[in-house]
C-alpha cells in the first residue's frame, strides 16, 4: 500500500476585497481543502467564483485575510513576503491563462528566467524541457514568433523548470481551440506526472474537466461562491 | 530601445564633455606653465610681464616695445646671466612669425637634455645671410623643404597687401620640439632688424632678451633691481609664475565650464530617470510576471538599478569616443594657434572618476523608477480578480 503524502492543506481560508463603493466583497471562504503529493485535481467554477484568487492565495501572490495555507509543510499564509517569494520560486509552478511569457525574451530565456529566481539557471534542463514539449527547434524564438499553442507549451516548460512539487494551472486551455486544448492538457498532465508534481487545474470547460478523475466544484468548497448572491458586495 | 540609445548617448556626451573640460584645462595649464623654452626669465620694454612672455616664449601677442642693442649687451654682460638670447619680431609669412635670433638659441636646452636641432639635410643659418631655419609645424603646414625660398610680409598679422621683403632661403627644418618654437620661422636677428620697411633708427633694437640665470638668487635680485626699483625694463621671472597668473585670472571661466559639464551630467542622469520611470508603466505586467515566478521585490529593485547603471556604463564607455573627438579637435586647434601639444591619450585621473561618477549618477537615477517597480502589485497587474 502506498501512503500519499499531504502536500497542500488549507483551513478556513478567507479573502475579501474592498469595492469602489466602499463595501467589502468576500471572494474566498474555504473551510478546508487539501491535495496529496503527485495528485491531479481539477477545480471547476463559474466565472467570478474566485478561482484565480484561490490559486493566487495558494501561490502566495495574495495574502489571506484569515485561515491557513500549508504547502509542503510550510505555512505559506504566515510567511513574510520574501518567504512566499522563495516558496513560489522553488515549490510552485504556475501556468497562467494568458501564459504571461515575457515578450522580450526567447523561449529558452523565458524558462531560464524562471529558474534564475529559484535554484539557478540550468540551460541543459531548460533545453530538455522545451524539447519535451516539442519546442526543441525553437529555443531561440521569441513568443511573438510562436503560435498560441506553442506559447502555452513554453509556459508549461517554465512552470516545470524548477522541479516544483505543485503546478497551478489557471484555465490553461482557455485560449486554445479544442484540438490544441486536448493536446495541451495531455502534455501538462504527462509532464507533471513525469516530474512528480501535483497539479491543481481550474477550468470551467467540461471537456477539460472530463479528463480528470478528481474534479471538485468550487461552489462546494468555497462558501463565498456557494452563498446565494455570491460575488455581491456586502457592507 | 531608441530611448535607451538616446539616453546612453546623452551620458556619453556628458562623460566626454566632463573629461575634455578637465583634461584641456589641466593639460593646458601644465603645458603653458611648463613651457619656458629653457629660459629663466625674459627682459623687455617696460610693460606687462604676461604680454612679454606671450610674445617672446609663446610667439603670441604683439611685442610690448623694444630694448636697445646696448641694453641687450648690458644684460648679456651681467655676471648673474649665464646666457642671453636676443629676439626680434615684426614680420610673418602667411601668419607664421619670423623671429630674428642669434645662433646661441640652438645651444640652450629647451627641455632637460634636449636642444633645438636641425633635421638631416639642413643646416643652421649663417647670421650674415638671408637664410631661415623653419619650425617643424610651420614647415609641415607651408610644405617647405630645404632650398625653398620665400618673401616675408611686414607685420605680425598676415596681410597680403602689406609690404614684402627680400627673398629668404630655407636652409634647415627643425626637429619637432612640441614647443611654440615649432611654429616659428627663425632667421638671423640682423636680417630682421635690417629688413626693408623697418625704421632705420631702431634697426639695432631687440624685442626681448631671453635669459638663463646662474642661480635663483640672481633672479630674485634682478627682479628687485629691474621691476621694483628700476623703471626702464620689465623682467618677467620666473616664466611659469607669469603664466600661472594668467590661468588664475581665467579660473572663473574654467569654473563656469566645469559647472556646465556637471550640469550636462545631471541632465543626462535625469534623462535616465525619466526614460526608465516612463517605461515602468508599460512594464508593470512584466514585473508582475517576474514576481509571480518568484522574483523578490529586492531583486526587481536591483534589476531596475542595474538597468540604469548598465545604460550609464554604456554611455560612459562611449564617452571615451566623445572625449577623443573633442580632445583631438581641441588639441589640433591649440597646436595650430600656440604650438603647444596636448596629448588626448595621456592618462588623467578624470578618465577614471568621470565614467565612475556617471555610473554612480546612473545608479542613483535608477533608484526612483526602481522604487516604483518595487511597489508594483503582483496580483493587480498579473490577472484580474475573478
Amino acid at each position: 500500500m502506498i501512503l500519499a503524502l499531504l502536500l497542500l492543506n488549507i483551513e478556513n481560508l478567507r479573502k475579501s476585497f474592498g469595492t469602489p463603493g466602499g463595501s467589502v466583497l468576500t471572494v474566498v471562504d474555504i473551510p478546508a481543502f487539501s491535495l496529496d503529493s503527485g495528485q491531479q485535481t481539477a477545480l471547476c467554477g463559474t466565472s467570478g467564483s474566485g478561482k484565480t484568487t484561490f490559486l493566487n492565495l495558494i501561490a502566495g501572490i495574495l495574502k489571506p485575510d484569515g485561515g491557513r495555507v500549508e504547502l509542503d509543510g510550510c505555512p505559506i499564509s504566515e510567511a513574510g513576503e520574501a518567504g512566499r517569494d522563495r516558496l513560489r520560486a522553488r515549490t510552485i509552478g504556475y501556468i497562467f491563462q494568458t501564459f504571461n511569457l515575457l515578450q522580450g525574451y526567447t523561449c529558452i530565456e523565458n524558462v531560464l528566467l524562471g529558474m534564475s529566481f529559484g535554484p539557478g539557471a540550468d540551460r541543459r534542463w531548460a533545453s530538455e524541457l522545451l524539447e519535451r514539449v516539442g519546442l526543441g527547434q525553437r529555443l531561440d524564438h521569441f513568443p511573438r514568433q510562436l503560435s498560441t499553442g506553442q506559447q502555452q507549451r513554453v509556459a508549461v516548460a517554465r512552470a516545470l523548470a524548477n522541479r516544483p512539487k505543485l503546478v497551478l494551472a489557471d484555465e490553461p486551455t482557455g485560449n486554445l481551440d479544442p484540438a490544441s486544448a486536448a493536446e495541451s492538457l495531455g502534455l501538462i498532465r504527462e509532464t507533471c506526472q513525469e516530474n512528480g508534481a501535483a497539479l491543481l487545474l481550474v477550468s470551467h470547460d467540461r471537456g477539460v474537466l472530463g479528463q480528470f478523475d478528481n474534479v471538485r466544484d468550487l461552489a462546494d468548497i468555497n462558501r463565498a461562491a456557494a452563498w446565494p448572491g455570491a460575488g455581491e458586495a456586502k457592507s | 530601445m531608441l530611448s535607451t540609445v538616446i539616453t546612453a548617448f546623452s551620458i556619453a556626451l556628458a562623460s566626454g564633455l566632463l573629461m575634455s573640460v578637465w583634461v584641456v584645462k589641466d593639460q593646458a595649464r601644465a603645458s603653458f606653465t611648463g613651457v619656458d623654452s629653457g629660459f629663466d626669465g625674459v627682459f623687455g620694454a617696460r610693460g606687462s610681464k604676461l604680454q612679454l612672455v606671450l610674445n617672446s616664449i609663446f610667439h603670441l601677442e604683439a611685442s610690448p616695445g623694444n630694448l636697445s642693442w646696448v641694453q641687450y649687451e648690458r644684460i648679456a654682460a651681467d655676471r648673474r646671466v649665464a646666457t642671453a638670447v636676443p629676439i626680434a619680431v615684426g614680420d610673418n609669412y602667411l601668419g607664421y612669425r619670423l623671429v630674428g635670433v642669434t645662433t646661441n638659441l640652438f645651444d640652450v636646452e629647451y627641455r632637460e637634455g634636449k636642444k633645438y636641432a636641425v633635421r638631416d639635410g639642413g643646416y643652421l643659418f649663417n647670421p650674415k645671410k638671408k637664410q631661415a631655419v623653419v619650425g617643424s609645424f610651420a614647415a609641415e603646414r607651408l610644405k617647405w623643404k630645404v632650398g625653398d625660398t620665400f618673401r616675408p610680409y611686414h607685420g605680425l598679422i598676415f596681410d597680403e597687401n602689406s609690404d614684402r621683403h627680400d627673398e629668404y632661403v630655407v636652409c634647415g627644418i627643425m626637429e619637432p620640439s612640441n614647443t611654440p618654437a615649432d611654429r616659428v620661422i627663425w632667421i638671423p636677428i640682423a636680417g630682421l632688424q635690417n629688413m626693408a620697411g623697418h625704421d632705420p633708427a631702431t634697426a639695432s633694437d631687440v624685442s626681448a632678451v631671453l635669459v638663463k640665470l646662474r642661480s635663483k638668487i640672481s633672479g630674485m635680485m634682478m627682479n628687485q633691481e629691474f621691476n621694483l626699483q628700476g623703471d626702464v625694463m620689465t623682467f618677467a621671472w620666473p616664466i611659469a609664475d607669469t603664466m600661472s597668473k594668467l590661468f588664475n585670472k581665467i579660473a572663473p571661466v574654467e569654473m563656469v565650464l566645469r559647472a556646465v559639464a556637471l550640469l550636462v551630467a545631471l541632465v543626462a542622469a535625469g534623462s535616465i530617470l525619466a526614460s526608465i520611470y516612463n517605461s515602468m508603466n508599460e512594464r508593470r505586467r512584466e514585473i508582475a510576471i517576474m514576481r509571480a515566478l518568484g522574483a523578490r521585490r529586492s531583486t526587481i529593485f536591483a534589476i531596475v538599478v542595474l538597468e540604469a547603471s548598465g545604460i550609464a556604463a554604456l554611455g560612459a564607455l562611449a564617452g571615451f569616443g566623445v572625449y577623443f573627438v573633442i580632445m583631438s579637435a581641441a588639441a589640433w586647434f591649440i597646436r595650430q594657434e600656440t604650438g603647444i601639444v596636448l596629448n588626448p591619450l595621456e592618462f588623467q585621473p578624470v578618465m577614471v572618476w568621470a565614467p565612475l561618477a556617471m555610473l554612480g549618477l546612473g545608479a542613483l537615477a535608477g533608484l526612483v523608477p526602481a522604487a516604483k517597480a518595487y511597489r508594483t502589485d503582483v496580483a493587480e497587474n498579473l490577472t484580474p480578480i475573478s
